[in-house]
């Protein structure tokens, strides 16, 4: 796939350094005017996790500068890290293994083949047709019915949220838009951006004047302000960024809010998850993210809608 | 080079996180007695010690699983160093007990699985005596409990090829043989002390 760098990508590239520099030299200046314990907790956290954001921008550059191939690689390495930590979280039974042993080796792989390949008639439906038979077939066979179709459903759904949604981010570099044709690099990249900087001004907004919770039994963290703060300022910003995609301003303003409004959802069911499961992370892999899982909840929800609204309408 | 190489391979696999609440890595002499769910549980919690401590530590396996296929042999023989016992028909001659003092010497530390056999109900099977004696005729090594947590699900008892969860490994506070304590009551403090390391 050849992606061109061109003037708009190094524009998109360098004004999320320049957002990194003035994040982290916030989090530095902060780093001096806390006083309390609690306040130092919340300050150290947002430290890490700004400091994971610089090598995490700097694994999506490489992967980006690399084309299209490094991209698959990236996702597919996402979508491996988000699967075991929730599989992990997921109540499986011996009878489950060899399944499991399809899922992670034979499945996940080939969905990524076939977005490689761009062949769109096939990953599109690889997982929920497919991989959706072929479970309870490979489950059967094992022999255990203790639990079958909750066994079933769980490693099902699991390749549908940690596989089959996330693939779905390198497959809009093959979306041929007219007019737009190799620059689908900044397609990506626009929405990734805005997944990941709602999630930042939710946080944010909720952690300056959020108050009430919008599902308290489901996530402490939402709250009300977080959610109209983050979700109308992230439109703003992606909006703006109308120029480095094939969309009109008013089009970026809302293909933005539907990314947002689908990635608040998206962490919202994963919180109940995790609820359910009595933990707060799916893992501990990125430092003050917690898992991965934990850092791609909004893009798995995202990126199918985004990706298809898309291919519906300018492709 | 091989050493590292396949710890590191293990780590990957069993996404293991080693986490050391009761004590830190320390070259001295140790035994780490575990639970044991899996065939990758010693390979896994020889890898998770750091290489300074992993160079000194020889994990206890199971001979007639070890000497199985030249691959099983050269990992058990050549790279981790495994201290191969018989299980099934100990001997005078084949004595499990005297080939773990041998293989301990004045520097080496070791790995074992006291409940003697993987366990698949998720509940500890009563400590072997072995544990007892090791600590009785060794009262300078430090005996530190060691909880290994879903690799039963990564690799189970009759399965073969590995699925990549996430696994977890917790070093415990290390503990001795008291004055005039005996076999039984250590051997369930030490079942106790392997208990009370399990994930909330």
């Amino acid at each position: 796939m050849n992606l061109k760098l061109d003037q708009q990508t190094y524009w998109l590239v360098g004004g999320v350094i320049v957002l990194l520099v003035v994040s982290s030299l916030i989090g530095w200046v902060l780093s001096f005017r806390v006083k309390d314990d609690k306040g130092r907790a919340t300050v150290q956290n947002l430290n890490a996790r700004i400091r994971a954001w610089w090598l995490m921008v700097a694994v999506f550059g490489v992967a980006m500068a690399t084309g299209g191939i490094g991209s698959v690689i990236l996702f597919s390495l996402t979508s491996f890290m988000a699967l075991r930590e929730f599989i992990t979280l997921t109540p499986t039974r011996v009878g489950d293994h060899r399944t499991l042993f399809w899922v992670f080796f034979v499945i996940l792989p080939l969905q990524y083949y076939l977005v490689a390949i761009k062949w769109y008639g096939l990953y599109s439906i690889l997982i929920p047709i497919y991989a959706f038979l072929f479970i309870p077939i490979r489950n059967a066979i094992a022999g255990d019915c203790q639990n079958f179709l909750e066994r079933t459903a769980k490693i099902q759904w699991a390749l549908m949220v940690c596989v089959y949604c996330v693939s779905y981010v390198p497959a809009l570099l093959s979306l041929r838009i007219a007019g737009y044709e190799g620059q689908n690099g900044k397609l990506m990249f626009y929405f990734v951006l805005v997944v990941q900087i709602s999630d930042v001004l939710q946080y944010v907004w909720g952690k300056m004047f959020g108050r009430h919770k919008i599902a308290p039994t489901v996530s402490p963290s939402k709250t009300w302000a977080g959610f109209i703060g983050g979700i109308a300022s992230a439109t703003l910003i992606g909006a703006a960024l109308w120029w480095a995609t094939p969309f009109t301003p008013l089009q970026s303003a809302g293909m933005s809010l539907l990314i947002t409004l689908m990635g608040f959802a998206g962490g919202l069911v994963m919180s109940a998850i995790k609820r359910d499961r009595g933990v707060k992370d799916y893992g501990s892999m990125i430092e003050g993210h917690g898992g991965m899982m934990d850092r791609i909840d909004s893009l798995c929800f995202a990126a199918p809608v985004f990706f298809h609204l898309t291919r519906y309408y300018f492709t | 080079m091989m050493q590292s190489l396949l710890a590191a391979g293990a780590r990957f696999i069993s996404g293991v996180s080693a986490r050391w609440v009761g004590c830190v890595p320390d070259s001295r002499q140790r035994i780490y007695f575990a639970n044991h769910t899996s065939n990758l549980d010693a390979l896994v919690i020889w890898a998770s010690l750091p290489t300074f401590v992993r160079v000194l530590t020889r994990p206890v396996a199971a001979r007639d699983y070890w000497v199985k296929g030249p691959v099983r042999r050269h990992l058990a023989n050549h790279v981790f160093h495994a201290v191969l016992i018989e299980r099934k028909k100990p001997t005078a001659h084949d004595n499990p007990l005297a080939d773990m003092l041998a293989a301990l010497g004045d520097r080496h530390s070791l790995i074992i699985f006291p409940e003697g056999g993987r366990q698949t109900g998720g509940e500890l099977a009563p400590f072997k005596g072995g544990l007892f004696h090791l600590a009785k005729d060794r009262p300078d090594v430090e005996f530190v409990p060691v909880r290994i947590e879903n690799l039963n699900r990564i690799l189970p008892k009759g399965e073969f090829l590995p699925v990549p969860l996430l696994g977890s490994v917790t070093f415990g506070a290390p503990m001795k043989l008291e004055n005039g304590e005996g076999k039984v009551v250590f051997l369930q403090r030490a079942q106790a002390a392997v208990q009370s390391l399990r994930q909330p």
